[in-house]
């Protein structure tokens, strides 16, 4: 039996997680100290997504994937050269802040409206694909109301494999606490799978592939739609990186034993 | 007084290096970082480089050079590549992201390349197609070993360095049956040929020692060919420790067809198509852009790790408490550190800007080139002689050329400059000219200035900088410059170049524009440094013209191939005036177009004006070098007279025969006053690296 999936992966930039992040005020509520200036990456949630849809695309031919991105185009681009080497898609882009600081509904809204506006896409084939937390300070509850807008009933959340059947049944295996998985079966799509970090590695760069996404997608960028994103009523009170604590002493001529003995009363507590 | 706020990201660089409209060089950047920053940092990292064999460790790096497309990189689409047309500047580009972390995993990565170049630039098309092809990875549903090749050149034996004129590979004829294809003996030995350890094939200059065979000539060996492919031992080379190197010795019997560029049979003899010469000069027209490039990239790869360091120093035991200037800054209160690092790092942009610019001109050249070829075969004017004498004919419509490709285009006579652009034979000579600068000017200036600017690099780590495990590789970085003011010619190769190709009317003239331009510059863009630009390439052009007629105090020409004291000097001030010319170039492309970048919009003044700052201080810099060197020469060779009676020392009317100089005072004087500014310059970039926002870590392993 043929299994073709239409496969929309929901995934934006965050700043390369190696960069100084300090939260400042801005004109419309808080951002990232020079947040456009410094070097973006796919989030990496997002990322595990993207490449197990091209995986299971490559398995059931007559697949598609798209990926969909709510960020600034300017930044996405320059995310694109090397993303768009790891895997077949197409890009569909809603120009916008991919800030941690946007509300969590607006931002699923945008999405939902983008993904109903992609031509020839079979909702009876949907498998909504993303990350099930985001390295951008995100809600973790995004992919939750996406799919709840599109209709989509069947979600799952910390997916790590995703096996489908010859008879097109998808079955899922979810973290659960203690290090288990929760195995689930669906009869077929249309499902929301909100990957935790799957199970491939990321794919080494394939310059072909990239061309080819590229020729579609600086279209796609070019004609980007701005997102509207105002309808939030989110404040913030106060935003702060978390404090590292450090506590440092010099200890000279102390006999190792008792170095030991302090350390294990220390943790102890 | 502005603040630089992050490290310049790729969407400066793109704009400063004119990529930004070119998505498949923007991706093979991202390509080769990903590789330099995991693969390549891992091994060295493990210590790979701490062994002159090829392990299996190393070989990982060609499988990642593989996965990622950049062994594809050289190849035209129908031959594997994912390239059309010249990639003189997206291997510039894959040399700077390797030579980031290591210069020899760049060049293992250009390798293979050198060996195809001979092949691609006189190759038939049918040795072009069958060895570009063999060498891409294979495609999904092939099932076939990639080859790699090799370029033995160096001669000659036992001594590791080029010497082009001297081949002691032979080759004779081995066996010629009447109507069939001849066969030769080639007897090469190597020393130092790169990815000997697993080549395919060999890319060798031999000369004939037979009476049917004329000249010397270059030609492809294999593996499998009949007879001795012996790689040999290791070279026990001391940097570069990512590249494979060996001493390879090779007796093999080959068909003539292997002869790259293809033979006539002329009265019996075998007359190769292209000598040796001819082909290693279309080679290293270009390849020796990238080893130039890969010590710049180090330098510029320098800064961050540097400033980490810096800024750590005293973080940690009782030096400081936390708050304190000393904790927050470290050694950046110190305005030393600052602005040697600033120095360093304008240092590194003008190589880069230089390099780069010349790689794009190299592409453009290319087809220009082989057009030209074309056009003179066509019209029978085969002769070297005859083709300079057509050209030199040509050249009141070059000048004409080169003013209006240096007028501001809103100024220009369109239509004219559109049909002198179209013409073959006047671009040619523009950019032979300007290419034959460049070429060897980035080779001599980035790679022998950029090996003193390495070792302060590794200074200011203190002894940290001098461990294997520094942050940024520094101390092994410093090491492989060496290599690369080495590598396809050393200084001196690159020296006795430029003296020929810097006093062409053709590059006079196109300098006389750049003095207009750095001029005009100097006006419209206050604080880049033009104006010391301009004068000290006035005062450049001066002294090379006096030198061609002056004579020493005993009656000896100045200005002679012979006489290499004033010849290479000439030579070095050139290079110092590359770097910031191409840099000023540079800068005010991003402040043109900086705008334009939704990205770099919020900081760009801060930007610009950290980049102006880094300009005026490189030009100041080598203005006192030109300035310096041009001195020396001007009045090193006449003999003092301030010890005559009545004389007064320093007084001018005195020192013998220098009244004539009055110009070249007035000229010197000019630079002296243009370096205004220059170190308030400098003290703003220092105060910039004080703020600039650096990441938490290195984004690569450090061991």
């Amino acid at each position: 039996m043929s299994n073709e999936f239409h496969i929309v992966v929901c995934g934006s930039i965050v700043p390369d997680p190696l960069q100084t992040l300090a939260p400042q005020d801005g004109p419309n509520g808080p951002v990232l100290q020079n947040e456009m200036m410094l070097p973006a990456v796919l989030d990496p949630w997002a990322g595990h997504a993207l490449y197990e849809a091209a995986d299971l695309a490559a398995k059931h031919p007559g697949s598609q994937v798209w990926l969909v991105s709510l960020g600034p185009k300017a930044k996405l681009q320059q995310v694109m050269m090397a993303v768009s080497q790891k895997a077949p898609f197409q890009l569909v882009v809603a120009d916008g802040s991919a800030s941690g600081f946007e509300d969590g509904f607006e931002t699923a809204k945008t999405l939902a409206e983008t993904i109903q506006g992609i031509a020839g896409l079979d909702m009876s084939k949907l498998l909504l694909f993303g990350g099930w937390q985001s390295a951008s300070r995100g809600s973790g509850a995004v992919m939750q109301m996406v799919g709840e807008m599109l209709g989509m009933t069947e979600q799952f959340q910390g997916v790590d494999k995703l096996t489908v059947g010859d008879d097109g049944a998808l079955e899922v295996l979810e973290r659960i606490e203690g290090g288990a998985y929760q195995k689930s079966v669906v009869d077929a799509a249309p499902a929301v799978l909100g990957w935790a970090t799957g199970d491939l590695p990321e794919p080494p760069n394939n310059p072909q592939i990239g061309m080819q996404n590229m020729q579609k997608n600086m279209p796609a960028l070019q004609q980007a739609k701005p997102a509207d994103l105002s309808g939030t009523s989110l404040k913030f009170s106060a935003v702060d990186v978390p404090q590292q604590r450090r506590e440092t002493r010099v200890v000279k001529d102390v006999p190792v034993e008792e170095v030991a003995k302090e350390l294990v009363e220390w943790i102890k507590g | 007084m502005y603040t630089l706020r992050t490290l310049p990201g790729d969407d400066v660089r793109q704009i400063m290096w004119r990529f930004a409209e070119r998505f498949d060089l923007q991706m093979s950047v991202q390509s080769a970082r990903s590789i330099a920053r995991s693969t390549v940092a891992k091994l060295v990292a493990e210590g790979a480089r701490n062994t002159h064999e090829w392990t299996d460790q190393k070989n990982d790096l060609l499988t990642a050079f593989d996965q990622s497309g950049l062994t594809a990189l050289f190849m035209d689409p129908h031959q594997g590549g994912f390239i059309e047309g010249p990639k003189n500047f997206a291997l510039a580009l894959v040399a700077f992201e390797l030579a980031w972390v290591d210069a020899g995993a760049a060049t293992s990565s250009l390798a293979s390349n050198l060996a195809l170049a001979p092949i691609h630039e006189k190759g038939t098309p049918e040795q072009r197609d069958y060895y570009m092809s063999k060498c891409v990875p294979p495609q999904p549903g092939e099932d076939r070993e990639i080859w790699r090749g090799a370029f033995a050149l160096t001669e000659p034996l036992p001594y590791v360095g080029v010497d082009t004129g001297v081949l002691c590979g032979k080759a004779s004829v081995a066996d010629w049956t009447d109507g069939e294809e001849p066969m030769l003996q080639i007897d090469k030995r190597g020393r130092f040929i790169t990815n000997m350890d697993f080549a395919n094939f060999v890319t060798a200059a031999v000369e004939s020692n037979d009476d049917r065979i004329k000249g010397t000539f270059m030609v492809i060996l294999e593996d499998t060919d009949e007879g001795i492919f012996d790689r040999g031992a290791p070279t026990l080379k001391m940097v570069h420790q990512l590249s494979s190197t060996r001493d390879p010795v090779l007796n093999l019997k080959v068909p003539a067809s292997r002869i790259i560029g293809g033979y006539d049979v002329v009265d019996g003899v075998i007359v190769p198509k292209y000598n040796h010469s001819e082909i290693i000069g279309a080679v290293f027209h270009r390849t020796r852009i990238p080893v130039g490039l890969m010590t710049s990239a180090k330098l510029i790869s320098a800064v961050e790790p540097v400033i980490r360091y810096h800024r750590n120093r005293f973080r940690g035991g009782d030096a400081c408490s936390e708050g304190s200037p000393r904790f927050d800054k470290g050694l950046q209160i110190n305005e030393d550190a600052l602005q040697r690092l600033v120095d360093l790092w304008a240092s590194g942009e003008a190589g880069c800007s230089l390099a780069f610019g010349a790689s794009r001109l190299a592409d453009r050249f290319d087809p220009i080139e082989k057009a030209k070829e074309a056009h003179f075969e066509a019209e029978g004017v085969t002769s070297v002689r005859k083709q300079m004498g057509v050209l030199r004919k040509l050249k009141e419509q070059v000048f004409e050329f080169i003013d209006l490709e240096y007028t501001p285009e809103a100024e220009r006579d369109q239509v004219r400059y559109a049909e002198l652009q179209s013409d073959t034979l006047v671009q040619y000579a523009y950019m032979e000219a300007l290419a034959g600068v460049l070429n060897p000017g980035v080779k001599l200036w980035n790679t022998g200035e950029g090996a003193n600017k390495m070792r302060e690099a590794v200074a200011l780590v203190g002894g940290y900088g001098i461990t294997e495990d520094c942050p940024g590789f520094l101390m092994q970085k410093w090491t492989d410059c060496q290599l690369e003011a080495t590598y396809e010619g050393p200084e001196a190769v690159q020296r006795r170049h430029l003296t020929m190709t810097m006093t062409s009317d053709v590059f006079q003239h196109i300098m006389e524009n750049w003095v207009k331009q750095m001029q005009t510059a100097g006006q419209q863009v206050p604080g880049l440094g033009g104006y010391v630009i301009a004068s000290a390439m006035e005062l450049w052009q001066w002294t090379l013209n006096h030198l061609k007629t002056a004579k020493d105090d005993d009656g000896r020409k100045l200005y002679h191939n012979k006489r290499q004291g004033v010849t290479f000097a000439m030579a070095d001030a050139l290079g110092w005036l590359l770097g910031p010319y191409y840099l000023a170039m540079d800068v005010m492309e991003l402040i043109e177009k900086g705008p334009m970048s939704p990205t770099l919009a919020e900081g760009l003044d801060d930007l610009t004006g950290f980049y102006k700052d880094l300009c005026h201080i490189q030009a100041a810099r080598a203005a006192g070098e030109v300035a310096r060197i041009c001195t020396e020469l001007v009045y090193g060779f006449n003999t003092c007279s301030c010890n005559q009676p009545a004389a007064e020392p320093g007084g001018q009317s005195t020192c013998a025969g220098r009244e004539d100089l009055v110009d070249f005072r007035a000229l010197k004087a000019k630079v002296d006053m243009c370096m205004a500014g220059s170190r308030m310059a400098k003290d703003r970039a220092g105060h910039a690296l004080t703020e600039v926002m650096i990441p938490e870590a290195l984004d690569y392993p450090i061991g």
